[in-house]
């Protein structure tokens, strides 16, 4: 009987082993752990042992038993592990085929160049101020020390509606209505961004519509060193820290002393080259100190308040970082242009 | 304004800056110097020589051969093919090794068989400009006076060997349209000494004013008018030297005597003009403005018919000259002239502005009239013309000059504070550093206390207000020398209004659902101006367009939109999505400014999603682009206020297209753009909208608060109804959202039907419907109730009957 019994753990465990699929050993569970299997059988035959014996068979019957059922769970878990890998291999995919794509657009160059602007600006206690493109002759010119008959205000420079209405031909107007909006009391910070039109054909460096950002400080004690270092903050942060800047006097008729205000050639070092006709320089932008007479039509004290104020061409600025080499493309919107500009840097 | 470096030097003492050094100086203190050109750059070898023979070419027509002394001891052959060249002639010489501009290398040559040993030269091929070079020499090589000696270098015989700055004036700095005017500032930038020409005149027994009598009737458009005359001048050539300096203030040499006039001009910023005395046709100077219709024919041959807003100078009754602008043509200076009147006169700058601009005719005397000359220069300029004229053209002058004078010139006084100026500049100057400066600009001043008084030559007439004396200060002590600081005082937060965030918000958020932001003009025509507007206005239209496709200002996006799309597509790009934020210009009447609105637009056209290698492929629709403001108005916290409807829209696919509500009112539309509009464009199916975005963002949100999240489970039931075809989902949804109460939570159509299964006219849509209560969960007797509710409103408001 014990002979038997080994027999068949021998029989049994060398079934599991080379069983080959989880049907072929199920159908060995049943054949041998079942009710009806060999071993059941071989226990009938203990009531003819001796009572001494028969715990002794019982034993090593159930250690045959669990031996079996060892085998046959180690082989299930090996065959289903054996199945999965099978089902993933399967499942390999080309990895290097392209993904489905998410659709994404950008924010125009120009959008990009402005709120960078803003943004620098903001962080330094501006707030941005907007107005309309359409504008009274009066806040375009009179209030910016412009009068009637100036030679800067041609009527061929401008899209005139009436005589008295124009399409903005700078964002100026902006601060004349904010300064006039504070009634005479200081500060004034702010920035303004917007459209603005001029009489010109439409070339690689003229556009009839371009954009403009300017700035405003009005407070009392405002210096025209306070100028210069806030120019110097824009433009490290807007060209490089490594760029230096130069102000040349200039002249426009809404700010005395002015300025313009050149960056160091990131091309040439400053040596001279093309990009800035072999001077070294390139300019960005002009500014100076608020005229008084500016400061009086809006309400300002001249004598207690000062201010400063400086304006730049997004588009150039965008033309200078980029290298853009053409204004037309701005306004043009040619998706190859435009999606160019998605990248940050 | 063009400065010549030589020239400049005789005004003032230039000695150790050289000319590159000068324009960084002059750049850095006022006046950006846009270039400095070297006139004989790339030139070596050129001498003076002497054509000693000049015979016809044996073999070559239009050649000559010349044996020509260069000061080398032997005489040269050289082929010429000018047409001027003669025997005896002092001509400019490029020896065998010269090189000429161009890099052009001189080398022996043998020229239709016969030897030639360097080039004789015109001006054109000594680097300067045609339209500089006097008519005589215009066409073949240059001849040098007789006086000039053989064998020196020619380039310094023609003045040559200098270098001009050329100055960007801005417009309050036209004292520097003068030499002398550039002398001045050049001595206050570098503090030396300013020389002014001293003019010296022996003059005749004669009086000026036995020749001629002077009358202004316009005074206050010419409130000084000098006349001076010379008599017996020789019409000729003028020096070299003057004409070279004419040439290098970008001025073409003519005659000595027109070409003083233009000298003077240059160097006292002056303009003058010559008449020929005995043409004038009577002795009698008379100034007036023009009748209307009135003509004069100008020294350039045009007749030009004249307003009274002209200005005119008369022999009495006859027109002789323009004011100020161009000379007549009857009393022009000839060749054969004899005695010349020379007029130096103040003409207002508007009245010349006037004329120059209505007849086109823009000058360097007309340039600098408009800008407003040196009335304290009149005189003198005329007193040193007259020299001139003595010295250069054999001319006797005669005594005196006959004036009308109602000028009136009180230089400017001007006062500052030092406070004021450290206050503005930011600097720490002392008074003594700011008189200083004043010196070095030759103001006069007087100082008292903490107050300094300047008084500012007539010159500068931009100088009239503090601010300008602060300028002075500060360019001269150098804008390089301030420091750098940060405004001080009460602290302001910087920020973005609401608004303008939520302006920014739009922009990614559609750039994130794939449009790109696109910028277009806001100028456009008549056909586009109004297509697609929201209202219906007039658009605003320009009083003078520079184009017709540029003369209205737009009352919409869209059309703008769609030429993007056209533009792209025509260049293989056919899917593509665009969006634009920007004013439309709503007219408010002639007298008022326009409303601007700010608008977004958008269009979108070809496929939606590709993904091609699993065959996804899917062209834009309605639900794809209403799919993206639906979005819109949920990021925004609209959605419950946003409403689609079906409408009709001119330019628009009468089927596909929705007005946009919110909360009741027309803020826009969506829809597919007509497809003859697309066939025009030559466009795939497109989709667009237009939308007030200052309604969108002015349109008020509930404040966010914190809802709970849910404890109880909700319950689900599908219903399918079947419906007329007409009868819109939106409106089905209405009635369920209404009848199902407070415990129906979410309504959303999951299927639509209206294949062949269903009864003709009919269609079955089936909703989803979550009922849900926050305090419990729901018995299915609760939810049975509402949705009883739900399925009789819909029967008995819409005839819809549950699918079978």
């Amino acid at each position: 009987m014990q002979e038997r019994l080994k027999e068949l753990q021998t029989e049994a465990l060398e079934k599991i082993s080379t069983a080959a699929d989880l049907k072929e050993l199920n159908d060995i569970r049943v054949s041998y752990l079942g009710k009806k299997g060999p071993i059941t059988e071989v226990l009938k035959g203990m009531g003819k042992l001796s009572a001494e014996e028969r715990p002794k068979m019982g034993a090593l019957a159930n250690e045959v038993r669990d031996s079996i059922a060892a085998g046959i769970e180690e082989k299930q878990k090996h065959l289903e592990e054996a199945a999965v890998q099978e089902k993933l291999a399967a499942e390999k995919i080309d990895v290097t085929l392209p993904g489905r794509p998410v659709k994404t657009g950008n924010h125009h160059p120009l959008t990009r160049i402005i709120e960078e602007i803003e943004d620098l600006f903001i962080g330094m206690g501006y707030t941005v101020a907007e107005g309309p493109e359409v504008e009274k002759d009066y806040y375009n010119f009179e209030a910016l020390n412009l009068p009637k008959g100036h030679p800067a205000r041609d009527m061929q420079d401008s899209f005139y509606i009436t005589e008295e209405i124009l399409l903005r031909t700078h964002t100026s107007p902006v601060q004349a209505r904010t300064m006039e909006k504070h009634e005479g009391k200081g500060p004034v910070k702010i920035i303004c961004p917007g459209k603005v039109y001029r009489r010109d054909n439409d070339d690689a460096t003229h556009s009839h519509q371009f954009m403009q950002i300017e700035g405003l400080v009005v407070d009392e004690n405002i210096r025209m060193t306070d100028l210069k270092g806030t120019l110097e903050v824009f433009a490290k942060k807007m060209f490089g820290e490594d760029r230096e800047i130069r102000l040349r006097p200039s002249f426009f008729p809404f700010t005395e002393p002015s300025v313009e205000m050149d960056i160091s050639c990131k091309i040439c070092g400053g040596k001279g080259c093309s990009v800035c006709k072999g001077t070294g320089w390139i300019e960005i932008l002009g500014a100076g100190m608020v005229h008084p007479n500016v400061l009086e039509m809006a309400g300002f004290d001249s004598k207690k308040y000062t201010g400063f104020a400086f304006g730049m061409g997004p588009e150039r600025i965008a033309m200078l970082k980029y290298g853009v080499d053409d204004i037309r493309h701005f306004y043009t919107n040619d998706v190859r242009f435009l999606k160019q500009f998605s990248i940050h840097e | 304004m063009f400065v010549s470096y030589k020239w400049l030097q005789e005004y003032v003492d230039l000695s150790g800056v050289t000319p590159v050094e000068l324009a960084e100086k002059i750049t850095k203190s006022g006046i950006e110097v846009e270039g400095v050109e070297v006139l004989n750059e790339g030139i070596k070898g050129v001498v003076v020589g002497h054509v000693l023979e000049r015979e016809q070419h044996p073999n070559a027509d239009k050649l000559n051969k010349c044996l020509v002394d260069t000061g080398t001891g032997e005489p040269v052959q050289i082929i010429c093919g000018a047409a001027n060249v003669d025997k005896g002639q002092k001509v400019a010489v490029a020896t065998v090794g010269a090189v000429l501009p161009g890099n052009f290398k001189i080398k022996r040559a043998k020229l239709r068989g016969e030897e030639s040993n360097g080039m004789i030269c015109s001006l054109q091929e000594l680097g300067i400009e045609s339209k500089l070079i006097a008519k005589e020499y215009s066409e073949g090589i240059y001849v040098f006076p007789n006086d000039v000696e053989v064998g020196q270098d020619a380039i310094e015989q023609l003045n040559r060997d200098d270098q001009v700055l050329e100055l960007g004036l801005t417009p309050n700095r036209s004292d520097c349209l003068s030499m002398l005017g550039v002398a001045y500032e050049v001595a206050a930038i570098l503090g030396r000494e300013v020389k002014l020409p001293e003019p010296q005149v022996e003059t005749s027994s004669e009086k000026a004013s036995d020749y001629i009598d002077v009358q202004v009737e316009a005074k206050e458009d010419n409130p000084l008018y000098v006349a001076k005359v010379v008599k017996n001048v020789i019409v000729a050539p003028s020096p070299v030297w003057l004409q070279a300096r004419l040439m290098s203030a970008g001025i073409r040499p003519h005659n000595n005597v027109v070409d003083i006039t233009n000298y003077i001009l240059l160097e006292y910023g002056q303009p003058l003009h010559a008449f020929d005395y005995d043409r004038l046709g009577s002795k009698q100077i008379l100034v007036r403005k023009a009748c209307d219709g009135e003509v004069i024919v100008t020294l350039d041959d045009a007749k030009r018919e004249l307003t009274s807003d002209h200005l005119l100078i008369t022999n009495g009754t006859e027109p002789i000259a323009l004011a100020g602008v161009m000379g007549g043509a009857n009393s022009e200076v000839q060749p054969d002239t004899k005695n010349v009147l020379i007029e130096s006169a103040y003409f207002k700058g508007a009245t010349v502005r006037k004329a120059s601009k209505d007849h086109g005719l823009r000058s360097e005397a007309s340039a600098r009239f408009e800008k407003g000359v040196d009335p304290n220069r009149v005189r003198a300029a005329a007193e040193r013309a007259v020299q001139l004229l003595a010295q250069y053209a054999g001319g006797e002058v005669l005594e005196g000059s006959v004036e009308a004078d109602a000028l009136q010139v009180e230089p400017a006084v001007v006062s500052v504070t030092l406070e004021k100026i450290n206050r503005v500049l930011g600097t720490e100057l002392s008074m003594k550093e700011v008189e200083d400066i004043f010196a070095r600009l030759q103001f006069e001043t007087n100082t008292d206390n903490d107050t300094i008084t300047v008084t500012v030559p007539t010159r500068r007439g931009d100088i009239t207000i503090e601010e300008d004396l602060i300028e002075e200060v500060g360019r001269l002590f150098g804008y390089d020398n301030l420091a750098s600081t940060l405004p001080i005082g009460s602290s302001t937060p910087g920020h973005l209004t609401q608004y303008q965030n939520k302006r920014r918000l739009v922009r990614r958020y559609l750039e994130g659902a794939g449009l790109f932001q696109a910028v277009t003009y806001s100028l456009t025509n008549e056909a586009k101006a109004a297509q697609y507007a929201l209202e219906e206005r007039k658009p605003v239209q320009l009083a003078m367009p520079m184009s017709e496709d540029r003369s209205l200002l737009r009352l919409s996006i869209v059309p703008q939109l769609l030429e993007v799309l056209k533009y792209n597509s025509a260049r293989q790009i056919d899917s593509l999505a665009v969006y634009e934020t920007g004013a439309v210009f709503l007219s408010n009447g002639e007298e008022e400014l326009p409303e601007e609105r700010e608008h977004l637009a958008g269009a979108v056209t070809g496929l939606w999603h590709s993904h091609p290698w699993q065959g996804e492929k899917k062209p834009v629709d309605f639900y794809a682009v209403k799919g993206i403001l639906e979005g819109l108005f949920d990021k925004l916290g609209l959605s419950d206020k946003a409403e689609f409807r079906q409408a009709q829209k001119d330019g628009m696919h009468p089927g596909r297209t929705a007005e946009v509500l919110l909360s009741g009112e027309s803020v826009g539309f969506v829809g597919q753009i007509h497809p003859t509009v697309e066939k025009e464009l030559d466009l795939k199916e497109t989709y667009a909208f237009e939308l007030s975005l200052k309604a969108i963002l002015e349109e008020e949100v509930s404040p966010l608060q914190y809802e709970a999240i849910p404890r109880f489970p909700s319950i689900t039931r599908d219903i399918a109804l079947v419906v007329d075809k007409g009868t819109a989902a939106g409106a089905l949804e209405g009635i369920i959202k209404e009848a199902g109460g407070k415990l129906l939570k979410d309504v959303h159509v999951f299927d639509l039907y209206e294949g062949e299964r269903m009864e003709p006219g009919k269609k079955s849509i089936a909703f989803s419907l979550k009922y849900f209560d926050p305090e419990r969960t729901l018995t299915d007797e609760d939810v049975t109730k509402a949705h009883d509710n739900v399925l009789d409103a819909v029967k008995e408001k819409a005839g819809a009957v549950l699918r079978g």
